[in-house]
């Protein structure tokens, strides 16, 4: 799987990505620079965390702009796989790859703590190794995840089986208790209908190892590589 | 040549008669207003430390492992595998106290330039907070202003707040602390030190741009200035964390690049105190052109562009012919680069301004030339220990104690900083010590700060010798062994004879502890004044140290682990109970002799502790603090979401300091039964008292009759939010 991960200035989990896909997973990586227009070589584009434009104004509101958006867009019409992670989910909506928008969270605080994830479905590229109602566990970090849409995206989202991640309970359950940061309907990561874009707050990449407190990230980027093989692109 | 020079042109400098009479007799000359305000500046207490120099020579600075000492941006020590460990901790206690946001968060974007003009890549941010009591005055808006600008700092940088630690105390009425700690890492050869040694080398100036943001505050507070212009001036410079990420990408690529003789941020004092120190240390001279400083408004005078502390600025010295090339990697990052002067071979730095020089000044004058001062010390009288109550509810006593603002769990504040990026946090926030892996080694180093005040206030020297040993206790108890320790002394105002009397008290403690542990001291900051309305913070030295684990796999958790482990406590235990966060609950005065630290008896502790981790004998290990025993019991208990039986524990102390005295040197550890004959014979070798406390395991935490509480009952106590 050669995977990109794309650095904007202000990215800072463009590392975390390489460590994850290219040492943990050992599948070939290179980043890709925010002014690059040429993703001919890739088969996965990884937009990762971080503060891409020091997001003083909205996040990912500059970053939409950049030559290596349009670059990630045509890639996505193409049927590429595209992963949006935190940032990279915020900047993904910002370029209308994906609906809806991240609010401020509801505690209006930044967040930074293990959650848990049940997958709704799993015929994204991204979930392919789980199953329907598995749990994972998987840190968030960040201050903007507050998942809106209206009323008639939500419905279509629902309908339409792209919601791929809801925060749970760790025993699966959808609670209110279980929601960090306000989101409707306790979404966590969508899909585009496609199912070969998907962004999510959560941060995979940070919980590839046991070392640091799980790997349930691991079958995010796993299921990319089998989504891969399975269907060429 | 003027002999005199009015008393408020001193003031606004913050100098005094013998001073200038100083400055005369080195320059043979009246200094002019720009060279008086750079002197000013640099030979301010922060910058010069005049009052604390002789003492700090007190401490020992050098070892086997010590790659820079104090005196650098930062302390550096190796860790093997060709790689350093580079850290350093540093205040920002007034910036805060005006406006908590932005003073906090320039305080981590100094500690983390201070890192990454190291060459070493900030891998760690810690903190140490106080505060008075949330319900008083603005006590409440400088927390929550000061831990939202660490976070806002920290978390868009993408470096981790991985530990640190806060107090409340109505000592800190309106006037808190904030002290940052950054840690990194470099290979030994990239190493850089800011050091101007080759004459003819390029001085940049780089990011951003120079505004009248933080001009130097002795110069700010002078009457002629407020007068003319403070409406203009915000007292505290704003910070930009996205540009320090530029700026830090953008000179570790620098730090590749040959021909780049020295790297150094600009902080206090701004241009002037960098541009000096870098050809100073370098025996050489320096020539800066103000006219080639890029600026934020019009009309700024060479006076404001030299005292600027305008944020995310490096002074970088490379060879002519490296120009181009540390160009085109400024160019990568989109970052501003102003060629702003030359090394010399003076020994003077000279300031041009529209062609003319503004100033010039030998630099061992300016940076090495202030006369020291050693003000009147006195020291105070130690009160017998206060009458104690006995305890007559203990569950209750428990139940209070631990939903305290000193010990209840800090998850609401470090759950707002991003500890986790960089993927290297195996132990983050919230235990005695945060762990971090050394990428591509087994290796990892633990991280603390520390300091409880009340001791210190009790007993300087007693109080700053625990604050080491707490540290050192805290870095054993996660199995690896401490090598080098910053310190941040954040004292009142030390022309006060008891503050100054506090400070060399302070100073002499630390000094022993750190001898008796080996423990070489690579950096630190002093900062004092911390006065409000003639009301002095209580003395609050703070420790950062930093620990070495040579094998991951040995660390050691903080929580109980299994069910039927059995629970010791290691150490003695003293009818010691002044300075107690249970005495202060009780409404009791801080007052009496503060709990003794043995310092050969820690040692055994540690080394006995390190021992049985080494030996995979333990199954937890969690030091005994704030609180006492029975808080670290439940903590360990809630860590662990295990319950614990103890059978009536008591002491050769009374019950009341058994339970809740803070005596030093003592740890509890779980250990499977069948080890338990290894560990006694470890403890043994080591001469170190093992007490038996009780058996890991149920839903409920029980001492004796005493105390039978559900679990669940303790953890909503302990997460009583703030």
């Amino acid at each position: 799987m050669r995977t990109g991960i794309v650095v904007f200035p202000g990215t800072w989990s463009d590392r975390d990505c390489a460590h994850a896909v290219g040492e943990i997973l050992g599948e070939p990586v290179r980043y890709v620079d925010h002014r690059e227009r040429d993703l001919h070589d890739l088969d996965l584009v990884i937009l990762p965390g971080g503060f891409s434009y020091g997001d003083y104004l909205r996040c990912g509101a500059l970053a939409r702009f950049t030559p290596v958006m349009e670059a990630v867009s045509d890639f996505a019409n193409r049927g590429g796989l595209v992963l949006g992670i935190c940032n990279g989910f915020q900047i993904l909506q910002e370029a209308r790859l994906l609906p809806g928008a991240l609010l401020r969270n509801s505690s209006c605080e930044f967040r930074c703590e293990w959650v848990h994830l049940r997958v709704e479905q799993s015929d994204s590229a991204f979930t392919l190794d789980s199953r329907p109602g598995q749990v994972l566990r998987i840190p968030i970090s960040h201050g903007e995840g507050n998942f809106f849409a209206d009323a008639h995206t939500l419905e279509s989202l629902e309908r339409d089986g792209r919601v791929v991640f809801r925060y749970c309970a760790p025993d699966g359950r959808v609670t209110a208790a279980a929601n960090p940061n306000g989101s409707l309907r306790n979404i966590a990561g969508i899909s585009n209908p496609r199912g070969n874009v998907v962004g999510m707050m959560p941060h995979p990449e940070r919980a590839c190892e046991v070392l640091l407190g799980g790997d349930d990230g691991l079958a995010v980027f796993r299921s990319a590589v089998h989504a891969l093989a399975r269907v060429p692109v | 040549m003027a002999a005199t020079i009015g008393r408020l042109a001193l003031a606004a400098v913050a100098l005094n008669q013998d001073e200038y009479r100083g400055i005369l007799g080195a320059l043979g000359r009246a200094p002019n207003e720009l060279e008086l305000g750079m002197l000013g500046a640099l030979w301010s207490e922060h910058c010069s430390y005049k009052t604390s120099k002789s003492l700090l020579r007190q401490l020992p600075t050098e070892g086997p492992y010590v790659l820079q000492g104090p005196g650098e941006n930062a302390g550096a020590v190796d860790i093997g595998d060709g790689l350093a460990v580079v850290f350093k901790i540093e205040s920002h206690n007034h910036p805060s106290a005006i406006e908590p946001y932005q003073g906090a968060a320039t305080g981590v974007g100094g500690i983390l330039r201070d890192v990454f003009a190291m060459g070493a890549r900030p891998i760690a941010i810690l903190n140490a907070l106080r505060f008075g009591p949330l319900e008083g005055g603005r006590n409440r808006h400088l927390f929550q202003g000061v831990v939202a600008g660490i976070g806002g700092y920290g978390n868009c940088f993408g470096c981790p707040t991985v530990g640190g630690e806060v107090y409340f105390d109505s000592g800190y009425d309106d006037n808190p602390i904030v002290n940052a700690m950054c840690v990194g890492l470099v290979a030994h050869q990239r190493l850089r030190h800011a050091k101007a040694d080759r004459t003819g080398d390029v001085v940049l100036l780089v990011g951003a741009d120079t505004g009248r943001d933080g001009i130097h505050g002795a110069t700010f507070a002078s009457v002629e200035m407020d007068e003319r212009s403070a409406s203009r001036r915000p007292a505290v410079q704003v910070g930009n964390p996205f540009l320090e990420k530029l700026l830090c990408e953008a000179c570790l690529q620098l730090n590749e690049l040959d021909g780049v003789t020295a790297i150094q941020d600009l902080g206090a004092a701004g241009l002037t105190s960098a541009a000096s120190e870098l050809a100073h240390r370098g025996g050489r001279g320096i020539d800066i052109d103000v006219d080639r400083v890029s600026r934020r408004e019009l009309g700024m005078s060479a006076y404001e562009v030299m005292l600027s502390e305008s944020q995310e600025r490096m002074l970088v010295v490379v060879r002519p012919e490296a120009e181009t090339a540390a160009r085109q990697i400024f160019d990568h990052f989109e970052l501003h680069a102003d060629r702003v002067g030359n090394i010399t071979s003076t020994g003077r730095i000279r300031i041009r301004d529209a062609g003319a020089v503004a100033a010039d000044l030998p630099l061992k004058t300016l940076v090495d030339g202030v006369p020291l001062r050693s003000p009147a010390a006195a020291f105070g009288d130690k009160p017998p220990s206060p009458v104690l109550p006995s305890i007559e509810e203990p569950e209750a006593v428990l139940l209070d104690l631990i939903a305290r603002p000193n010990l209840r769990s800090r998850r609401p504040i470090y759950r707002t900083y991003d500890h986790q990026v960089q993927d290297n946090t195996v132990i983050g926030p919230g235990f005695d010590a945060a762990l971090l892996r050394v990428p591509g080694t087994h290796k990892a180093l633990a991280l603390t700060t520390d300091g409880n005040p009340w001791y210190v206030a009790l007993d300087p020297y007693e109080g700053t010798k625990a604050a080491v040993a707490e540290a050192a206790r805290n870095i054993t108890c996660t199995g690896a062994r401490p090598i080098a320790v910053t310190n941040c002394l954040n004292f009142g105002n030390p022309e006060r004879p008891w503050v100054f009397g506090q400070l060399q008290e302070s100073v002499r403690g630390l000094a022993d502890a750190c001898r008796a542990f080996d423990l070489p001291v690579v950096s630190g900051n002093v900062s004092l004044y911390n006065e409000t309305s003639e009301r002095n913070i209580p003395p609050t030295p703070v420790i950062g140290m930093v620990g070495l684990l040579d094998d991951l796999s040995a660390r050691c958790p903080a929580g109980f682990q299994e069910d039927g482990d059995l629970v010791f406590l290691l150490g003695e235990t003293h009818e010691e109970l002044a300075g107690s966060e249970y005495l202060r609950m009780l409404g009791a005065r801080v007052e009496g002799r503060p709990p003794m630290v043995s310092l050969e008896m820690e040692r055994r502790l540690q080394a006995g502790l390190l021992d049985s981790i080494g030996r995979g004998v333990l199954r937890c290990a969690h030091d005994v603090a704030e609180g006492g025993l029975l808080i670290a019991l439940a903590e360990s208990a809630l860590f662990g979401g295990r319950g614990l039986r103890c059978p009536s524990i008591v002491g050769h102390v009374s019950r009341e300091a058994f339970y809740f005295g803070e005596s030093q040197g003592r740890v509890i550890v779980s250990v499977a039964p069948r080890r338990v004959p290894e560990l006694q014979k470890l403890m043994a070798h080591h001469h170190v008292p093992l007490y038996a406390i009780g058996v890991v395991g149920g839903e409920d935490f029980q001492v004796g009759s005493d105390i039978r509480v559900p679990l669940d009952t303790l953890r909503a106590a302990w997460e009583t939010p703030f």
